[in-house]
């Protein structure tokens, strides 16, 4: 058959419900939170490509790009906050990270 | 000149009261005692030129109250009684100013102390003065004002807080019978003005008026109304549990106070409205009995009191009851008569009993004094001459007006009269009996108070031995000096229209008619009593302890004087503070603070805590309530529309 | 056409597949790797969509640096093996719930919807007839360094704002390193390098046994 724009669309949407489910239901570590938005990130290049080739318009393609910039800066700080507070903490345990409880 | 004689104390007190910290003890002295002794005079001259006009002079001072029918003005009513009740306030104020110069040496409050006595002796003229039922309810509550603040004078000790309020509380429950007495009197007559009421009185006999669904004789209930307050201002039996607990306050106090003037308000307002009482037979009957009642009832709680003071309190109360019956045979002169010498010998009394407390350093117990009569003789024989005119032993002044108003409550010859003439006569031989038990066991016998205090035993100064000396002058010659005005032949002469007596009810007139018996048997049982007593505590003092042990329950009976404060805390008091506790700690606290500030501080805790507890600090939990919201969201907008 | 089917299905199931590993791994090297793995997957895709530039673009970048720098960071903090914890699994169903909502909402607007007609006066920037002449590549940079020069610039100064923030953020100052600070030797000041010491003739300089 035919694989239709609805195609690589549900690829991205399970891809991105795989993100979040990774966001809070991991029991691990903080790392993994930083693994799953880029899973999202990922999701959502996808549509954009595929958006861009259906609709025949490169600017989907371009923000893809983008998006690949930002979050490659955002990994960077990410990981670099993540080893701060490593060095500080001494565990990067999610069910240890509760400091701003309420 | 009257307002002179009835202002100068105010302004005295004034300087006294404002000025007392700059012009210092002997300043204050100086000014009340010097503005009081001026006060008299000028009172005596006033007095003499009342009895050279020809009926009541009125003198307007200012308006007061003009509103909706009610029109009232300061003024001052100068007719003879008033001028009686000048003469005898203004002289014993003055000498208890003087004698508290001694009294009060020493204590650090005097120029309040003096300006209290000033402030007190003006409210007590401007009621005297009074010419309409608001001026005299203005000098009424003024005078228990100034009560309030002389027993609670030391207001260091708790019971004469205590005291102080329990005289003011009991006054007012009187002043609130007086304050419907003058309502009820406004209501028939539509005027409060003395001059304006009088003519109108027999008008208003055999009316009636509506009070609580009966319908009543108007001119009864306003005058047992008007009576119920002088009930509460001369401590009469049901109203009385003030007057002993009064004697926390200092001598001068018990002596000016509640011996002379304060108390003697409620026989001068009955006096006063005798153009009124007149007219209702019953309550003269209510006047009268209750009279008799209290005389008795006052003198057996007398005979067993071991404090001084007591004694005498006890004593002016029953007094105070033979005044009233004697108002309640139409015997208002008599009555008068007997205020004027009491006035005199009471105040003697009770100063005296000042002096034996300063002499035994401030022992009051009767059961720890004894064998000082030779170490103050001065004080002894002024107290014998008290003792004597109170008892009614001729030639002293309180046997011509005490004889007077027992026997013309014989002469009344109805069943409330013949009722007080047999109270009247049994409580002379009480009054004989604890007056000479005082006398006995304060000066006698062996000396029972430790060494150190009978070593200090010594006469008082000059300043407390002068208005002694004078208020025993007046104790034994006034009463046969004023006797033909005041009872005797010329009192029609004497009184003119400030009293009306019907002619029915003359009384002091129909006396004349006694029985040698009946006018003896008074005499012979205050002689009898004197024996009694003599034999019980000079002769035999173990007869008294031993008859105390025979009948100890009419003895404690006796001694907590009827139970009746017991009856009082249980019925009123308790139920005040259950009232007060009740409404306080569950109205106010539980209900009111519930519901209003604790309620919502507490909830707003609470929901606090509670919304605080999203905040767990786990960073995934925030983000899955972003996903929720983002669910919700787009299914919000998915939904059909 | 089959190939693409067959391609298609591969890819994007490996790709499905790494994304569950991802977050379900044990070991989180394993986890890394499988991230890896999933990123190469949609690379394929693309390739199959037909934007090889991004494609590749992605390999290099996603792959070669960020996934290699997470896993830089688990190597160097030694993170242990994770015992699951008791408890984790209370918000299995609720989450799974949620999240199961979301796909079926996302898969329901993305089946019925329609492009709309208008759509040609719309586009950005839109592939010119003949486009099969110019690579993907080719097209993107025409577009990138004119239209979008602006946003181009931006992200370098994102990027090098990330590369400041990141060493700031983990410099550390270790104690007992000995090293200058030229700024400092040059702003001493004569005040604290020398002492004037009035010594008297003969006795001892008494200054140096107590610093």
């Amino acid at each position: 058959m035919t694989i239709g724009l609805a195609h690589y669309l549900t690829v991205a949407a399970i891809l991105f419900t795989l993100g979040i489910f990774g966001i809070f239901l991991n029991r691990k570590n903080v790392i993994i939170i930083m693994m799953s938005i880029e899973l999202m990130l990922l999701a959502v290049n996808i549509n954009f490509v595929a958006f861009s080739v259906v609709l025949q318009d490169l600017a989907g393609q371009v923000f893809a790009m983008f998006v690949l910039t930002v979050a490659a800066a955002e990994a960077a700080i990410g990981l670099a906050i993540l080893v701060v507070y490593f060095r500080n903490r001494g565990t990067i345990q999610v069910e240890d990270i509760h400091m701003m409880k309420g | 000149m009257a307002a002179a004689v009835v202002f100068l104390p105010l302004l005295a007190a004034a300087i006294a009261g404002f000025f007392g910290r700059a012009i210092g003890d002997r300043g204050a002295q100086l000014v009340t005692c010097g503005a009081l002794l001026i006060s008299a005079v000028l009172g005596i001259l006033l007095f003499r030129g009342i009895l050279a006009q020809d009926g009541a002079q009125v003198i307007h001072l200012a308006n007061w109250i003009a509103a909706g029918g009610v029109d009232v003005e300061w003024s001052l009513r100068l007719d003879t009684l008033s001028g009686v009740m000048i003469v005898v306030v203004t002289c014993v104020s003055a000498m208890v100013h003087i004698y508290s110069i001694g009294y009060m040496h020493g204590d650090p409050h005097v120029p309040r102390f003096m300006s209290y006595l000033s402030l007190f002796t003006f409210f007590m003229l401007m009621l005297v003065t009074a010419n309409d039922f608001v001026q005299m309810f203005f000098g009424w509550e003024g005078v228990g004002l100034a009560s309030y603040l002389l027993i609670g004078f030391w207001s260091d000790r708790p019971a004469a807080n205590a005291a102080a309020i329990k005289a003011f509380v009991v006054n007012r429950v009187g002043d609130f019978g007086f304050a419907l007495g003058i309502f009820t009197t406004f209501v028939i007559f539509h005027s409060l003005d003395f001059s304006t009421v009088f003519p109108k009185v027999p008008g208003a006999v055999g009316t009636t008026m509506n009070f609580l669904q009966w319908q009543v004789p108007s001119l009864t209930l306003a005058c047992v109304l008007l009576f119920v307050g002088a009930m509460g201002k001369s401590a009469q039996i049901g109203l009385h549990t003030w007057l002993p607990d009064a004697m926390e306050g200092p001598t001068p106090v018990s002596a000016l106070i509640h011996a002379a003037t304060m108390v003697t308000a409620g026989v001068y307002m009955v006096a006063r409205l005798s153009p009124m009482f007149e007219y209702s037979a019953t309550a003269l009957a209510v006047v009268g009995v209750i009279g008799g009642t209290t005389a008795m009832f006052a003198a057996s709680i007398g005979m067993a009191q071991n404090d001084i003071k007591r004694v005498i309190a006890y004593s002016t109360c029953s007094q105070l009851g033979y005044m009233f019956f004697a108002a309640g045979v139409s015997a208002y002169q008599a009555s008068i008569f007997h205020l004027f010498t009491h006035a005199f010998f009471k105040a003697l009394l009770f100063l005296g009993a000042g002096s034996v407390i300063h002499a035994m350093s401030g022992e009051q117990d009767m059961r720890r004094m004894g064998g000082i009569w030779r170490k103050i003789p001065v004080t002894y024989v002024v107290m014998w001459i008290g003792s004597l005119s109170l008892c009614g032993i001729p030639p002293f002044s309180g046997y011509y007006s005490k004889d007077t108003i027992i026997a013309a409550s014989w002469a009344a010859g109805s069943a409330v009269g013949r009722y007080s003439y047999c109270l009247g006569t049994f409580t002379a031989f009480l009054t004989a009996f604890y007056s000479w038990r005082l006398i006995i066991m304060t000066f006698h016998g062996k000396p029972r108070a430790n060494h150190e205090t009978m070593h200090h035993v010594h006469e008082s100064a000059w300043s407390m031995l002068i208005p002694l000396i004078v208020l025993a002058m007046g104790a034994t010659f006034i009463g046969y000096f004023a006797y033909p005005y005041f009872v005797g032949a010329d009192r029609a002469a004497f009184w003119k229209s400030t009293i009306l007596v019907l002619p029915g009810h003359d009384s002091i007139g129909a006396a004349e008619g006694n029985p040698a018996v009946i006018d003896y048997l008074p005499l012979a049982a205050a002689l009898f009593g004197i024996a009694l007593a003599y034999v019980c505590y000079m002769l035999r003092p173990d007869i008294p302890p031993a008859m105390a042990m025979r009948f100890r329950a009419l003895y404690l009976f006796l001694y907590n004087k009827w139970y009746f404060d017991e009856l009082y805390d249980r019925l009123f008091v308790n139920t005040a503070f259950m009232l007060g506790n009740g409404l306080w700690k569950t109205g106010d606290g539980a209900i009111i603070d519930r519901l209003g500030p604790d309620g919502i501080a507490a909830t707003t805790r609470e929901l606090a805590r509670e919304a605080s507890r999203l905040q767990t600090g786990y960073v995934y939990h925030y983000a899955f309530a972003m996903l929720i919201g983002v669910v919700a969201l787009v299914t919000w907008y998915l939904l059909p529309k | 056409m089959i190939l693409q089917a067959i391609m298609f299905y591969l890819f994007a199931a490996v790709a499905i597949a790494s994304g569950v590993m991802v977050v379900s791994a044990r070991n989180p090297v394993h986890s890394v790797l499988f991230l890896i793995l999933a990123f190469f997957n949609a690379a394929g895709l693309f390739v199959l969509m037909g934007a090889e530039f991004l494609a590749m673009i992605l390999v290099i970048v996603y792959v070669g640096a960020v996934a290699v720098l997470f896993l830089f960071v688990v190597m160097m903090l030694d993170i242990d093996f994770v015992r699951l914890r008791s408890g984790a699994i209370r918000y299995l169903p609720i989450g799974a719930l949620i999240g199961i909502v979301l796909l079926a909402e996302l898969v329901l607007v993305f089946g019925s919807w329609a492009i709309a007609p208008s759509i040609a006066g719309l586009k950005a920037a839109p592939i010119a007839a003949g486009a099969a002449s110019v690579t993907n590549t080719r097209a993107l940079g025409g577009l990138l360094y004119t239209r979008y020069i602006f946003a181009f610039q931006t992200a370098g100064l994102i990027l090098l704002v990330a590369m400041i923030g990141a060493i700031v953020l983990t410099l550390r100052q270790r104690t007992g390193v000995r090293r200058q600070s030229i700024a400092a030797q040059l702003a001493r000041t004569r005040a604290e390098s020398v002492e004037i010491v009035k010594v008297p003739l003969g006795s001892p300089v008494g200054g140096g046994e107590d610093d």
